[in-house]
């Protein structure tokens, strides 16, 4: 029988780091298991010239802000990675490993041969690239974990399936290194980097939408499955600067039918829908400012006649790129909390397992709950639950029953 | 205050999504049509029955179409063309969508107009194998006079596609078997 200890955090991203820090704080004991180092995903999961969504004045972890010269940049991979390391100092952080079974016990749980009182699960939203099965299709396929750069794709044409922020950013690189593009479009949320200029991450920051709670929004439900705005760190890029820059929309991939790609026809309703929703959000920010005046976007210019159909043997396409979004990884967790489309259970980060909680996860807590600088109030929540439901430390109560 | 009225119970779609989350069974509905050759390219199609929530429906009336070919395609004209009633159900649904979002939003409807077009190539069905068959394109222009912003109408538009069975059906594809007994 492995040690004990009185809570176990799975991962060491910002949110692990966070819930072990205000679990140092309260004294609680604890160890993070990392299946990597730290930051994993950071390091090994993105492609080369991503930079993060929120401007560097933003970016803050618990007692650690930004600090350096370039408030109104977006850090590079290799920024944040060196961020979440300073945030991890101190952190009872073990490296390498990789939990592969979470059980219940009588006095808890046990996390592969660690038993403890409580876990907290912050081991990503975004483990598994969600990529549709149509077979062999004859063409090269990545997902944005295999992507790196254009140069490391086979030559010829590119599909990038899915309009949200990795399919906007992947599809702007690969046509301006001359790549010949198709972006197929389906359901998406538009955000301008800039409105009435400032970063519109500081309209979502100061008029508090970012900090709306999950049970203050009309359809949690539908908030926590949102498309990640179409954001990039840094550049402006919309369907229209992709327009402008040579890429071809096309609408959702319905299916792929004796290898020729089939699109939906409603390519100009969901853009019609995301320019609508866009503009009320930019409204919203406006009537909090107290400006009567409007600034509309333009409208997403759709192709008059947008292609249905794309033969991918045809060597138009030499590589679909799937940024079709991502999904947690469970398969280690063998415990009843997740519901019948494999997403884990919880209200506000708090599970309906004593003992067992969640952090990091799309509108945990807040709107923000995602992002670097959401985790603060969702950590300090959810270890002020566990702190508070416990029954004493896994060393106590086991002094106690002796 | 004025209570919003388009006539649509909205309580109840929404009661039903509830209540269908726990029984995605009953969720299942098959929709039946049984078609009839009269004459030439004459036939009459009869709708009655259905299956949903777990058990057969009727609908309160047998209804028939006839389906035919105009007069400059040579034929008697004794109903309106296949394709057209593709045209119906696409105006039909989306005029249904728009009453139902507008009454969920809380947004009196007028009146309600919508014009579909749908341009076709007739060459394709015709055996020129480099024109399609169906539709080129189809156009939907409403008319609508409600109390709300014309963004309000566009959102009302908008949503009322997303959740359109007839607008989904005919912007992607569908698998299709046809057997003969």
């Amino acid at each position: 029988m492995g040690d004990s200890v009185t809570t176990v955090v799975v991962g060491a991203g910002h949110a692990g780091l966070a819930a072990s820090h205000f679990l140092r704080e309260r004294g609680v004991d604890h160890v993070v298991l990392e299946r990597g180092q730290v930051g994993n995903s950071w390091r090994t999961e993105r492609w080369d010239s991503l930079r993060l969504l929120t401007p560097n004045w933003l970016s803050r972890l618990p007692g650690q802000d930004y600090d350096g010269d370039d408030p109104d940049g977006y850090m590079t991979m290799a920024e944040v990675v060196a961020f979440i390391e300073r945030f991890a100092a101190g952190a009872p952080v073990r490296t390498g490993v990789n939990v592969t079974s979470v059980r219940r016990t009588d006095e808890g749980f046990a996390v592969d041969d660690l038993r403890c009182r409580s876990v907290v699960i912050a081991s990503g939203a975004c483990n598994v690239p969600v990529v549709p099965d149509f077979g062999d299709l004859g063409v090269h396929q990545v997902t944005p974990f295999d992507y790196h750069n254009p140069d490391k794709l086979p030559d010829g044409g590119v599909l990038v399936v899915g309009a949200s922020a990795t399919g906007v950013q992947l599809a702007a690189e690969l046509r301006a290194a001359g790549r010949h593009v198709v972006l197929s479009v389906g359901e998406h949320t538009r955000m301008p980097r800039r409105h009435r200029d400032r970063d519109v991450l500081w309209w979502m920051h100061e008029t508090g939408l970012w900090a709306q709670r999950y049970d203050e929004v009309d359809d949690l439900d539908r908030a926590r499955r949102l498309p990640s705005p179409q954001l990039a760190g840094g550049l402006e890029v919309d369907l229209n600067t992709l327009t402008d820059a040579g890429v071809e929309l096309v609408g959702r991939l319905a299916t792929v039918r004796d290898g020729v790609a089939l699109f939906s026809g409603g390519l100009r309703n969901v853009c019609s829908l995301a320019d609508l929703k866009a503009n009320r959000m930019l409204a919203g920010f406006d009537e909090w400012a107290g400006l009567t005046d409007r600034v509309p976007l333009e409208p997403t210019r759709v192709p008059a006649k947008p292609r249905l159909r794309l033969d991918l043997g045809g060597g138009e396409i030499g590589t679909i790129v799937w940024a079709t979004g991502f999904r947690p990884d469970y398969s280690w967790l063998d415990l009843p909390v997740l519901d019948d489309r494999g997403r884990l259970r919880h209200d506000g980060g708090v599970t309906d397992i004593p003992g067992l909680y969640a952090l990091g996860l799309p509108v945990l807590r807040r709107r923000r709950s995602t992002f670097l600088h959401g985790i603060e109030d969702d950590a300090r929540y959810v270890v002020d639950h566990l702190i508070r439901t416990s029954r004493g430390t896994f060393d106590q109560s086991v002094s106690e029953a002796r | 205050m004025t209570v919003t009225d388009n006539g649509v119970n909205v309580q109840a779609l929404l009661d039903a999504r509830e209540a269908l989350k726990g029984a995605p069974e009953a969720a299942r509905f098959t929709w039946r049509a049984t078609s009839k050759w009269d004459r030439g390219v004459h036939s009459t199609t009869t709708i009655e029955n259905f299956y949903g929530l777990g058990a057969e429906q009727s609908h309160k009336a047998k209804t028939e179409f006839a389906a035919d070919h105009p007069e400059v395609f040579a034929a008697e004209d004794n109903g309106i063309t296949p394709i057209e009633y593709l045209l119906v159900g696409l105006a039909g649904c989306l005029t249904a969508g728009v009453a139902s979002v507008a009454q969920n939003r809380g947004i009196q409807l007028r009146s309600v107009t919508a014009v579909v077009e749908g341009n076709h190539d007739i060459r394709g069905i015709l055996g020129d194998p480099d024109v399609r068959n169906g539709f080129n394109d189809i156009k939907v222009t409403f008319d609508i006079d409600a109390d709300a912003s014309k963004a309000d109408i566009e959102a009302i538009v908008a949503q009322s596609q997303k959740r359109s069975a007839v607008f989904d059906a005919l912007t992607n594809p569908t698998d299709v078997t046809v057997e003969v007994a």
